[in-house]
């Protein structure tokens, strides 16, 4: 882990800078920044106005003028007490799991499908079987790059059958997003649905309105993903925990790609 | 359809004839959403915003409007105060001149209109009471990335003044404003701290960074400032994974022409960004327009308490108030 410097009111916290130990890597980056973004959440540093956490990091951004160095040791004693790797330090253990009823009728299912060496009903299959956990919003104001939690660890849980068959034996229950690596469209659609259900990369996410996009569209969900009315406003904010819920067919409604 | 003469109190209210160019609704944004995916927004230039308050006597935080580039015509139902602070205008009540460096009273049905500045690109409008349109998570500001707030200013709009009684007003604590900071003849200078991704540039990025001269771009845009120069070298060529970015960031795609980030920018970006501009000076990079020049200078490391030892060295391009 590293604090790397961001202006002068703001500190951005890299969890995947190379660190001694196992824990080096982008795969386990993503639990540690979930980890990192609660912690300092429930305890936040001095002058802090956002904790923005992303891929690899944590923004600590600051009141203007906030001296940065009180942040700083803040920061670092969180962060010391987090990532004590005895805790599991994963996202899988927190909260309630939410259900989002999905249709899986979109446009790039099968194309997606055929990127991971599967058929559409394998992408389901892999898909709806275990939770994922939002680990950061970009893009639009609700959007939540989730990730899948890794199988169970071996003697953990009974086995689960059918979809963990590439799956190798390092990947622990912090290694989000194993097994998928979805490549972006070629070319960006102008105008992909609300609701819309897609994949990109280790992630997946519903968008939560109308907006151009490049992610690979498998389905689509009424789930309402943002309404500025609610408290929260995010259906799925950082560390949300969503099983997605394969409600059946139904033909695609014209004009869906 | 509006009665010239309405029985009793009129609602206080800003009626649009013309927004000019660009007009919105601005405050000080939505601080604290941004792992929502819900950037802070608000004025663009918020020393300007908070000074125009404080003419008329409202909390920095009220509403008020960023004006870019004048044009906007409004006529005032029931007696208004307003203030114009960033770029300096001529403001003109029902035709006659007013003196635009301190609140300025426009009778009920007269109309107000603001010039075009002389120099920078918004204006930024205050009236006592501030623009009472609704909030939306708590703020009034337009959010023209996110779609947050409300729409841009559009002729017909007729939008409420608050009542100053009920908005947390004081008698004004500024009756004149200082001269407009808006950068007029020689290049603007701001101040940039380098990072947090310096690492993925060639050597010597940094240094083409400060040492060599850019032009401003893209007017009006509240997301970001497109500058031209000679493109920088990055070093790496993968793909950042995504982070937080913060306004003032020198976010730099493959072209190596940065984007200086601004009011509206996204939460988080996947470029790599070579510098951040000093909070206190990214409004006056807000005020930029298209052709004008910029240089940047090394700022100290924040809480540095050797000014200038870290990154700047001794090689001469730090800072000269610094050695004193």
């Amino acid at each position: 882990m590293r604090l790397r410097a961001c202006g002068d009111a703001a500190l951005l916290v890299d969890v995947a800078s190379p660190t001694p130990g196992p824990a080096g890597g982008r795969a386990d980056a993503l639990g540690s920044v979930l980890a990192l973004h609660a912690a300092l959440r429930a305890d936040p540093p001095p002058g802090a106005v956002d904790l923005v956490p992303a891929a690899t990091t944590v923004l600590v951004r600051l009141r203007p003028g906030a001296d940065p160095a009180p942040a700083s040791a803040h920061v670092l004693g969180v962060a010391a007490r987090t990532a004590r790797p005895a805790d599991g330090g994963g996202p899988a253990e927190a909260g309630a799991v939410l259900e989002v009823p999905v249709v899986y009728d979109g446009p790039d299912l099968e194309e997606a499908a055929a990127a991971l060496g599967t058929d559409p009903s394998g992408l389901v299959a892999r898909h709806t079987a275990r939770p994922w956990t939002a680990a950061f919003a970009g893009f639009a104001p609700g959007f939540a790059y989730c990730v899948q939690d890794g199988p169970p660890a071996p003697g953990s849980g009974p086995a689960q059958g059918g979809d963990g068959a590439g799956d190798g034996p390092g990947d622990g229950p912090g290694a989000d997003g194993a097994g998928w690596d979805v490549p972006r469209r070629a070319s960006p659609r102008t105008a992909v649905p609300a609701g819309s259900v897609a994949l990109a990369g280790p992630f997946s996410g519903v968008y939560p309105r109308r907006a151009p996009g490049g992610w690979q569209l498998v389905g689509r969900t009424d789930a309402r993903l943002w309404d500025a009315d609610r408290e929260p406003p995010a259906l799925l904010p950082p560390g949300a925990r969503v099983r997605f819920v394969d409600v059946g067919g139904g033909p695609r409604p014209a004009g869906a790609s | 359809m509006s009665g010239r003469r309405a029985r009793g109190p009129r609602p206080r209210a800003l009626e649009v004839l013309a927004p000019g160019p660009s007009t919105t609704v601005q405050d000080l944004g939505r601080p604290g959403l941004a792992h929502l995916g819900v950037g802070e927004s608000g004025a663009a230039d918020r020393a300007a915003h908070r000074l125009a308050q404080r003419l008329v006597g409202n909390p920095e935080g009220a509403a008020g409007l960023e004006v870019v580039l004048g044009g906007l015509r409004v006529r005032a139902r029931g007696a208004l105060l307003v203030a114009a602070a960033g770029a300096p205008v001529a403001l003109r009540v029902d035709g006659r001149a007013a003196w635009s460096g301190c609140p300025v009273v426009v009778p009920d049905g007269a109309v107000l209109e603001v010039g075009a500045p002389a120099a920078g690109v918004r204006t930024l409008l205050a009236v006592r009471g501030g623009v009472q349109v609704p909030a939306v998570l708590g703020s009034r500001a337009t959010d023209v990335l996110a779609g947050l707030g409300p729409a841009a200013v559009a002729a017909g709009d007729v939008l409420p003044v608050g009542e100053p009684g009920d908005s947390g007003c004081t008698a004004p604590v500024v009756d004149l404003a200082p001269p407009a900071r808006v950068e007029r003849g020689g290049p603007a200078v701001l101040r940039v701290v380098p990072g947090p991704r310096e690492d993925w540039f060639a050597p010597g990025a940094l240094e083409a960074l400060v040492g060599t001269p850019w032009t401003a771009g893209s007017e009006g845009d509240r997301v970001g400032l497109r500058l031209a120069g000679e493109p920088l070298v990055r070093e790496r060529t993968g793909e950042l994974p995504s982070e937080g970015v913060v306004r003032g960031s020198l976010q730099v795609p493959p072209s190596g022409l940065p984007t200086l980030l601004l009011a509206d920018h996204p939460v988080t970006g996947g470029y790599p960004v070579v510098a951040v501009v000093v909070d206190a000076d990214v409004d006056r990079a807000a005020q930029l327009r298209p052709g004008d020049a910029v240089r940047f200078v090394l700022a100290p490391p924040p809480g540095s308490a050797h000014p200038g030892g870290a990154r700047a060295g001794a090689g001469g391009s730090a800072p000269p108030t610094l050695a004193r």
